[in-house]
């Protein structure tokens, strides 16, 4: 993987040159490989390979972009993006000062799925999907293994020269239970930043998750209505990721005068014991990097500190506009897209109580576990769980259908009265945003109880 | 291409190369006004082969990389799939139109123009509302040719408008939005502007959210939103082979209201969802999948039409640059002769529903569908009194289609490749936070 080393030296060299306040570019090449089975057999098998780049440039108040996989004639695609840039001509534009920086991250070379033969991918899929077959009662099922590696060089007209490597790894189970009038399913996924052996032990986890598919076609639907509900730590954090971390994400604030008031840096969010982060800074997880898609070094950042607003996620842009600082936020799925903000490693520190004392005092209420999905509409968020039980007299009860769980985000955070102490990360998550999906993220939670949450039923 | 399908025959049996190549060029607006003009340029080629009877496939965007390509592709093959198909010779296709020239000299500043007017038409109307929204015009050329001797290519082009607006006060977030495209240039605002007043007047007062099983009336945008994916997975061949699809085995049999009707069509000219032949060179076909509330067919691509023992009805699409699998390429819900109003005024308490917020989160494949209703409206004696909030609503469209009220002849176009009128269902699973 050196071609595009080439291509972008010389275009750092003549990026300088050109009549616009800032020009970045970003070329990239990458690997991927998937392996999918259906059922007792296997679906396919197949390999991808794609280079290209783009160019982003600033003139006064817009921005012009080019993206493309043919990477010849690099100065006439710096002067269609200025065209473009000029073009917009109104209002202006800020960013953050920022340093030049040079720098190259490599990748681990036990990071590197591409180290390992595809027989053994293939042979580790085989095998989980026989633990799914073990489970009577099964009518169909998927396993879905995919990986790559990708290499991006990031230039700018202030002189920065950084080269990133990342390998991500992917996986997703499914088993599929009839019983001649109903449907079920039950579902597991899990991710890596590259680490093969992450995902090589899961065969507890398949079998449960084969286990449940069936059991869900006699358990019974909740009532839908108001209950004290639950999470465990994966669904936990979905619902930070969805109820609160987009909300977080500066580019839908900053232009706004009613959103900002609404976000302002102290105000009252949840009780004391709440305190939300978010940053690629943290470690070894799927939403790490040193430095983002703007060439801003990763940071972790407090969003909630003691129940406040103290913090939220920024590109150089946001962050200009609100005088705050750049976070370190501003990601593209691919070169095809241009950088906005977005989230990392997002999660909900630990608190005290245990699982035991959370349920203790619940009479009649919802346990919900794993995640099928969730999404926002930053004041409303829905997520739904992958499973659930009642809770009653404060002991974890029946099996019931997959719930959905709604709220208002403003009310919701004030209603978790317990955090618990058993933080968890989840890997097998991918966001979306703006039409670009999935980006490699993380989230995370101890366990919490939300009183009052809006869960649908029959 | 041909070096490609040259080199890969030296070494396989039988070898396929698809290409496809885009120009687009997306205007965005923020917080109204225009913010980003981009362009963006992209080729990839795809080789399947079929080697030792078996399916290997890889993708590239480096077209100067024929030997890698071809390496890869054998690769993948050594642990492919058995491939049950051969791939189609040439054909005869029909006629889709899907091009239109006029594409090509639309401007910069007409796209302006068009992003705004509709922002200035609907800040008239409500003016301390944001507007997002964007304008895209693209050109796509498809190639397919494989060692059967298949060769086919065709160019389509698309124009879409979009507009997203937010209100909010205090902590109450309004959100109202409206889309359209076609192969043809757009050059009026109008449908899109008309809607969102509509939205915004519709959503003009707050009404007491109810609590209980209603009737309902699902907009188009809301059918979109809540119950298509349902039917998407039910009538894939795929899940139809494999059991997992809960009308698999209900072909001729009453499933839902005998006013269903549903058909697969991807020869409806410029129509954005529409090409003479699928991703596979298999030549487009109109498919009845549900006629009269009974399951009449189902949609293939190549290689699970033989392993089902039926033919492909067109309907191979490569999703994300992967091998091909059975898509839905437009899907048509027949209209009925009920008017909106006529909908509304048969019902004494109840809900229009516009847009349900994930809705697909569930589980899909059994017909589920819940979630938040995030654009809705209260209906009391016939009448829209308000949006409703805090409400989520569930149901399972195997007992919720199976008992249609109405079906509206207000048919209308969804993202250029779903076309539906609106449903009233007589009873739906409505939970309100009090």
């Amino acid at each position: 993987m050196s071609q595009i080393e080439n291509i972008a030296e010389e275009a750092s060299k003549i990026i300088k040159k050109y009549d616009a306040d800032y020009i970045e570019a970003h070329f990239e090449e990458s690997t991927s490989s998937h392996i999918s089975y259906r059922g007792k057999k296997l679906d396919s098998i197949d390999s991808s390979r794609s280079i290209g780049g783009n160019i982003r440039a600033k003139v006064k108040g817009g921005w012009g972009f080019t993206s493309f996989n043919n990477l010849k004639d690099l100065s006439s695609r710096i002067e269609q993006a200025i065209s473009q840039a000029k073009f917009i001509s109104q209002g202006d534009i800020e960013l953050t000062t920022a340093e030049p920086i040079v720098d190259k991250v490599i990748l681990d070379e036990d990071k590197n799925p591409f180290k390992i033969p595809l027989s053994e991918k293939k042979e580790l899929a085989s095998e989980y999907n026989d633990i799914i077959w073990q489970t009577p009662g099964l009518q169909t099922s998927v396993v879905s293994y995919g990986d790559s590696v990708k290499k991006s060089i990031f230039i700018n007209s202030i002189g920065s020269f950084i080269s990133q490597e990342r390998a991500d790894i992917t996986i997703y189970l499914m088993a599929v239970a009839t019983n001649g009038k109903e449907v079920q399913q039950s579902s597991l996924s899990m991710g890596s930043r590259g680490d093969f052996g992450r995902i090589k032990t899961l065969h507890p986890q398949v079998k449960e998750m084969a286990d449940k598919a069936v059991a869900l076609l006699a358990a019974p639907q909740a009532k839908g209505g108001e209950y004290t509900v639950v999470l465990d730590p994966v669904l936990a954090g979905v619902f930070v990721h969805e109820a609160f971390g987009h909300l977080s994400e500066a580019d839908f604030v900053y232009e706004n005068e009613n959103l900002r008031r609404l976000m302002t840096l102290g105000k009252e969010f949840g009780t004391e014991e709440l305190n939300i982060v978010d940053g690629a800074a943290v470690p070894g997880l799927r939403g790490s990097f040193k430095y983002d898609d703007e060439g801003t070094p990763a940071t972790k950042t407090y969003l909630i500190r003691e129940g406040k607003l103290t913090g939220r996620l920024h590109s150089r842009e946001t962050a200009a506009k609100m005088g705050e600082r750049a976070t370190g936020n501003a990601r593209s799925i691919s070169y095809r897209f241009p950088p906005i903000v977005r989230m990392t490693n997002t999660y909900i520190e630990p608190g005290a109580t245990t699982f035991e004392e959370m349920i203790a005092d619940i009479k009649e209420g919802i346990y919900a576990k794993n995640w099928y999905g969730g999404t926002t509409s930053m004041e409303m968020f829905t997520f739904s769980a992958g499973e659930a039980y009642m809770i009653r007299n404060g002991k974890i009860a029946e099996l019931i259908r997959p719930v959905m769980l709604t709220g208002n985000v403003f009310e919701t955070l004030k209603n978790i009265d317990a955090i618990g102490n058993d933080l968890d990360m989840n890997e097998g998550g991918g966001c979306g945003k703006g039409g670009q999906s999935p980006l490699p993220v993380s989230n995370g939670s101890p366990h919490i109880r939300i009183r009052h949450c809006l869960v649908g039923g029959a | 291409m041909e070096r490609i399908l040259e080199q890969a025959k030296k070494v396989v049996e039988a070898a396929e190369v698809f290409m496809v190549s885009t120009e687009q060029t997306p205007v965005k607006f923020e917080n109204n006004r225009l913010k980003h003009i981009l362009s963006k340029q992209s080729q990839t080629v795809a080789l399947r082969i079929i080697k030792k009877g078996k399916i290997g496939y890889s993708a590239t965007n480096d077209l100067d990389d024929v030997t890698m390509l071809v390496n890869s592709a054998v690769e993948t093959a050594e642990f492919g799939t058995a491939a049950k198909f051969e791939f189609p010779a040439a054909s005869n296709y029909p006629q889709v139109d899907v091009y239109d020239p006029a594409i090509e000299s639309v401007s910069m500043e007409q796209m302006l123009k068009l992003g705004e007017e509709m922002i200035d038409i609907i800040r008239g109307h409500t003016p301390d509302i944001a507007c997002e929204g964007g304008l895209t015009k693209s050109t796509t050329t498809i190639k397919i040719l494989n060692s059967t001797g298949g060769c086919a290519e065709y160019r389509k082009s698309a124009f879409s408008m979009r507009l997203e607006g937010t209100v909010i006060q205090d902590t109450d977030m309004l959100f109202v939005g409206e889309d359209e495209s076609s192969c043809h240039p757009l050059t009026d605002t109008k449908t899109i502007t008309s809607s969102v007043i509509r939205q915004l007047e519709w959503a003009k007062e707050q009404a007491e959210a109810p609590d209980k099983a209603l009737p309902v009336i699902f907009t188009p945008n809301g059918v979109a939103s809540a119950l298509v994916s349902p039917l998407v997975s039910a009538f894939n061949g795929k899940n139809v082979y494999e059991g997992s699809s809960p009308v698999g085995d209900k072909l001729g049999k009453a499933v839902f209201d005998t006013k269903f009707c549903l058909r697969d069509d991807a020869s409806i000219p410029f129509c954005p969802g529409s090409r003479p032949f699928d991703d596979e060179g298999v030549a487009t076909r109109c498919t009845t999948l549900i006629e009269n509330g009974m399951p009449a067919a189902f949609y293939y691509d190549l290689q699970t039409a033989a392993l089902a023992n039926t033919q492909s009805t067109g309907n191979g699409e490569r999703n994300g640059g992967r091998l091909p699998s059975p898509s839905a390429s437009v899907f048509v819900i027949k209209p009925g002769n009920t008017s909106f109003n006529e909908m509304l005024a048969d019902i004494k308490e109840g809900l229009v529903i516009e847009y349900v917020m994930g809705a697909e989160q569930g589980n899909v494949l059994g017909g589920d569908f819940a979630g938040n209703v995030l654009l809705g409206y209260k209906i009391e004696n016939g009448k829209i009194t308000g949006r409703v909030k805090n409400t989520m609503v569930s149901g399972n469209i195997y007992q919720v289609l199976k008992d249609i009220a109405a079906i509206g002849s207000d048919s209308k176009w969804i993202g250029g490749s779903f076309s539906t009128p609106s449903l009233y269902i007589p009873v739906l699973s409505i939970s309100s936070k009090k």
